[in-house]
């Protein structure tokens, strides 16, 4: 599905990536970890395609395509997706509003009709209540006012609406209680199927108990140093990062 | 990265600029004691309206114009703009089959269709095209519940002692220097009244046209609802593309008797001149109603156009328990500058004001909000709410908020906010990452921004709104 081959990138003149090569069949779920400042967060905005970043080197093959000549809402029409780690406020526009603008923008991408206000309406409340999301959410402005975890759930909620090919998971753990972090693990569960595939990105090993990855890579310095199966995250969370810095240093 | 994409999508060209062809009888540029007379005469105006026309020159050539508010331009010669022109139409027409074919055809460039207005909407249209009415709908229908809906040149004639009564009781000839000279000069306009406790059945609505190129408008509105009643007026304008400044002075006098209500709703979409700055029209308006007991007035506008626009919708709170309200959108963008806001003047017990404004900057555009809020000595437990928000759309625009508040009674209770906030590349981000456009998004977030005034709006009119706020701001180029 997605082949990176050598990817170097910067933010301003400090280079953060250094050669990351990963590639994720469909069906799989891949897991990034690492300590602060390994690049974790770099690499999804680049796959995402924010500007900020400006990619040195280095390609990312998506479905046949050249990713990195494409905007970030091409990007989305293609089928990825990013649950931010730092949701952002719309003041004034709905959940809803938001959302049914996301999908038929996207379906206008891939030049297909709007979306049929019943058949979104029906999509709505089953994907809200997948996420055990009250039915006054969809009414409120988006993210404003909303607790951590609210915006958390909020963006799994989108990713369930767009269904998308690759979702990543950028550090959604981080702000959940633990009925929460269940709630969004379990949604995420829900939505996996043979033809997408998902990429999470985390410090902790806790997510990864509720979505079991096939893989665990383990970013440092802006490069995997290593690779392997969920054992890595559970070795990672008993001995911490430091063991990886010392072989890598 | 954004300010490129902000200035490339804020870039959109004013899409109503053309001229429509048709012949004019237009009065030589100048003004004199003369030029008045011809006025009132070309409209054959009783003498007392000449004379009150002539009281206001005389009292305008005593004023200077005002120079406090936060604009430059370069001051009108009002020697040089002619003060009458009217399309050739000689009879009054009764159906639109009589209209000028080219008129018609304006109003379908503007996406106004009389026909689909008249028959969908249910609205009543008096439209005002460089100063005299065309054709006016509905007045049948109207008619019946007894309410007046004519243009204003009309009223002097058939309803003169109705327009002796109001004219100038709320906004007097010496109240500024703008409202004097509109006084003096103005050739047209609308007139309402809505008899004792008679809810209007439609919303009524005005389009207002500047058309011949170097005249001046003046247009002259005056509304009454008697105790009791309701009225909600829209008002929406646009303008052809001018390369010199076009000055318009209108004045808007709104009288609400006991348990009255009027809701006042303006889209204003006036030439705002190009890209450079070049050319556009000079909005200076005196707006103001009058509530007395348990009245109710409420302004709602969407301001996208003009050069400079210098406008302050007010309310008289004079009756005990009236409400004054003010929703307020501002767009500036280009070299655009607005000046706007309200004034609440709090005389009566009990009275309340609300007052939400969204100013919206981009381009080299400077975006005033400039409010009163006054406590008589009189008006116990008086009670206002100010939310003053400024939107920012990339780093050469400018917003400004002026407040000023004068509280003479120690009951008032009196509460501002005002947040300045700006469309962020991470907003900008997050709506590409799913999957919106640079344009779409931007149209996102500013319609979420204004919600709570373009709620206000009658829901024709928000459509309408939301359509003119995409123009000025992310609309396609061309």
């Amino acid at each position: 599905m997605i082949k990176i081959k050598n990817l170097h990138a910067r933010v301003e003149e400090k280079e953060i990536l250094k050669g990351i090569n990963l590639e994720i069949k469909p069906g799989e779920v891949h897991a990034i970890m690492g300590p602060n400042g390994s690049g974790k967060s770099t690499l999804s905005n680049v796959i995402a395609g924010r500007e900020d970043y400006e990619v040195t080197g280095g390609s990312i093959d998506f479905e046949g395509a050249d990713l990195l000549d494409l905007d970030p809402e091409e990007r989305a029409h293609k089928g990825i997706f990013l649950s931010f780690q730092y949701p952002i406020e719309i003041p004034g526009v709905t959940v809803s509003n938001f959302i049914k603008t996301a999908i038929n923008e996207t379906r206008k991408g891939r030049g297909e009709e709007p979306m049929d206000a019943r058949e979104m309406l029906s999509k709505m409340r089953e994907k809200s209540a997948l996420l055990e999301m009250d039915k006054s959410y969809l009414s409120r402005s988006l993210n404003e006012g909303f607790s951590g975890g609210e915006k958390k759930r909020n963006e799994i909620f989108q990713m369930a609406m767009l269904e998308p090919k690759l979702a990543i998971l950028d550090e959604t753990d981080s702000g959940l209680d633990i009925d929460a972090l269940r709630i969004v693990a379990n949604g995420v569960n829900k939505l996996r199927n043979a033809n997408n595939a998902v990429l999470v990105i985390t410090h902790y090993q806790r997510l990864l108990d509720h979505i079991e990855p096939d893989f665990v890579h383990v970013l440092y310095n802006g490069k995997i140093v290593k690779s392997g199966d969920k054992n890595l995250a559970i070795e990672l969370e008993a001995k911490g990062y430091d063991w990886i810095k010392e072989e890598n240093a | 990265m954004s300010d490129e994409i902000l200035d490339e999508v804020t870039a959109s060209e004013y899409k109503y600029g053309f001229v429509t062809d048709i012949e004019s009888d237009t009065m030589a540029p100048g003004l004199n004691e003369n030029v008045i007379r011809m006025i009132s005469a070309k409209k054959n105006e009783p003498t007392w309206m000449l004379e009150w026309r002539l009281d206001a020159f005389k009292v305008w050539q005593d004023m200077k114009e005002p120079e406090w508010s936060n604009v430059t331009y370069k001051k009108p010669d009002f020697q040089a703009i002619s003060y009458y022109s009217a399309p050739k139409q000689k009879k009054t027409l009764d159906s639109l089959d009589e209209v000028d074919p080219e008129l018609l055809k304006t109003f379908e460039k503007l996406g106004i269709s009389l026909n689909e207005q008249k028959r969908l909407s249910g609205v009543a249209m008096d439209i005002v095209v460089d100063s005299v009415s065309v054709a006016t709908t509905f007045k049948k229908t109207l008619g019946e519940k007894g309410i007046i809906f004519c243009s204003m040149s009309e009223a002097i004639a058939e309803h003169p002692e109705l327009v002796k009564k109001y004219i100038g009781t709320v906004v007097p000839k010496r109240d500024n220097f703008y409202a004097a000279l509109n006084s003096a000069v103005f050739t047209d306009g609308s007139f309402c009244y809505i008899p004792k406790g008679v809810r209007c059945p439609m919303e009524l609505s005005t389009y207002f046209r500047i058309n011949e190129s170097g005249t001046g408008q003046f247009e002259r509105t005056l509304l009454v609802a008697d105790e009791g009643s309701f009225v909600s007026y829209l008002e929406g304008c646009t303008a052809p593309s001018r390369d010199e400044n076009q000055l318009h002075a209108a004045v808007v006098e709104l009288v609400a008797m006991d348990g009255a209500e009027i809701k006042y709703s303006t889209v204003q979409n006036w030439y705002p001149g190009d890209a450079q700055g070049k050319g556009g029209v000079f909005n200076f308006v005196t707006k103001r109603g009058i509530c007395e007991r348990n009245a109710k007035i409420s302004w709602t506008q969407v301001e996208t156009g003009s050069a400079v626009t210098w406008k302050y919708p007010s309310c008289i709170l004079k009756g005990d328990n009236s409400v004054g309200e003010f929703y307020s959108v501002a767009v500036t963008n280009n070299y655009q500058q607005a000046d706007t806001g309200t004034k609440m003047i709090h005389l009566g017990k009990n009275t309340k004001s609300t007052i939400i404004s969204k100013g919206i900057s981009a381009g080299h555009s400077h975006n005033s909000y400039r409010g009163l809020v006054r406590i008589g000595a009189r008006a116990e437990n008086a009670r206002n709410f100010s939310q003053c928000d400024s939107l920012l759309m990339g780093d050469q625009c400018g917003a400004h908020t002026f407040p000023y508040i004068e509280a003479q009674n120690p009951t008032a209770q009196i509460e501002h906010e005002a947040t300045t906030s700006k469309i962020g590349e991470d907003q900008l981000f997050y709506c590409n990452q799913r999957g919106i456009q640079t344009e779409q998004a931007i149209a996102l977030i500013v319609n979420g921004y204004c919600k709570d005034v373009l709620n206000q709006l009658p829901m024709e009119f928000a459509v309408e709104a939301q359509k003119l706020l995409e123009i000025s701001l992310e609309g396609s180029v061309g």
